[in-house]
């Protein structure tokens, strides 16, 4: 027997105002990613961009276990941010949470938008600004760049977790001591996040290994010489 | 075609088909148990197994929760028709779903070079 996959947050575990809420502030940043993301895209990085939302829905498929009798699954917002950028990136987790929610189930439709803000633009922000924060380090060669992989989407998956945390503080049921809550949602977030880590460490690892010109994050650190050599091979 | 744009096809191809790969396949290895989220909403409730479905006994924040409102769609819960063993089915066409809808949202904002 399995038991449905439901991923993401349901409608009703915060009240409608703040998932009201939530939904405007999901609007508004995913709009100026859409502004931001033009600047990004092009006829090389288009493609590579729809890929990694792609890869992100497959890999949020794939729950591991963290505890006895808990699992946890891939966000992908630092992952994608390294890969295609922060704009790009918040757009891919968007439309891989918006295909979760109408075709899959995976998600409240009143609550995507928090669902959204947490995954796809606090996740991706804050893991985006640790991997740019380590930018130069990342740039020394492949362990550094993996390990700066790795760091970014732990703090993205528990960025996340904070981003429920806030919207149960504001519109959750009372009845529930919010210290709790946060205590136990955090505690397991960290452990996903050494998984989200790992995850993102070994793919971003992969591409790099291959095609390190399509490796958002590492844009403008190689020398010249070296892309030109490598774009005429 | 040139040799680069050869290459970069090439690639695409390979990312595609390593996310076809991780939905189709590896879908099924997937550990079955509530994730992180869904741990920390049905603290102190225990889930009794029902002729009508799942129960929760107790007190926990999962008691909130609503059906989805779309939940007897075709593809509800990652299976087709809620058909056993179609999880990798519903991967595939949910990889191939966000590869249409992402890629054309991106190529149609992605930046054209000027016309000479």
């Amino acid at each position: 027997m399995t038991t449905p996959v439901a991923m993401h947050m349901s409608d009703g575990l915060v009240n409608s105002p703040t998932a009201l809420l939530f939904i405007g502030i999901a609007a508004v940043g995913v709009a100026v990613a859409a502004a931001k993301a033009r600047a990004d895209l092009d006829d090389r990085t288009a493609p590579m961009a729809g890929l990694v939302a792609a890869f992100v829905f497959a890999t949020q498929m794939i729950n591991f276990p963290v505890l006895p009798g808990v699992s946890g699954h891939l966000l992908g917002g630092a992952l994608a941010a390294i890969l295609v950028g922060p704009w790009v990136g918040a757009l891919c987790v968007s439309i891989v949470l918006v295909v979760q929610a109408l075709v899959f189930a995976d998600g409240g439709l009143t609550a995507l938008g928090a669902n959204v803000t947490n995954m796809a633009l606090i996740g991706t922000v804050a893991g985006f600004l640790v991997a740019v924060a380590l930018r130069r380090f990342a740039a020394r060669g492949k362990s550094a760049l993996v390990a700066v992989a790795f760091i970014a989407a732990l703090v993205n998956t528990v960025a996340a977790a904070l981003g429920f945390v806030l919207e149960f503080a504001i519109g959750g049921d009372a009845a529930f001591s919010l210290g709790g809550v946060a205590a136990t949602v955090v505690g397991v977030h960290v452990l996903i996040g050494v998984g989200e880590g790992i995850i993102t460490a070994l793919t971003v690892a992969a591409v790099a290994a291959v095609r390190p010109d399509l490796v958002y994050l590492l844009r403008g650190t190689q020398r010249p010489l070296e892309l030109r050599e490598r774009s005429a091979a | 075609m040139t040799k680069a744009n050869k290459r970069n096809l090439g690639f695409l191809l390979g990312f595609l088909a390593v996310a076809l790969v991780v939905a189709g396949a590896l879908s099924y290895f997937a550990d079955s148990d509530p994730d992180g989220l869904d741990h920390a909403t049905l603290s102190g409730c225990q889930v009794v197994e029902t002729d009508q479905g799942e129960r929760l006994d107790g007190s926990c924040i999962a008691q909130n929760a609503q059906e989805h409102r779309l939940g007897t769609g075709p593809l509800a819960d990652y299976a087709v028709n809620g058909g056993e063993g179609t999880t990798g089915l519903a991967g595939v066409i949910g990889v191939v779903v966000t590869v249409i809808l992402a890629g054309g949202l991106f190529w149609l904002l992605r930046r054209r070079p000027a016309k000479e």
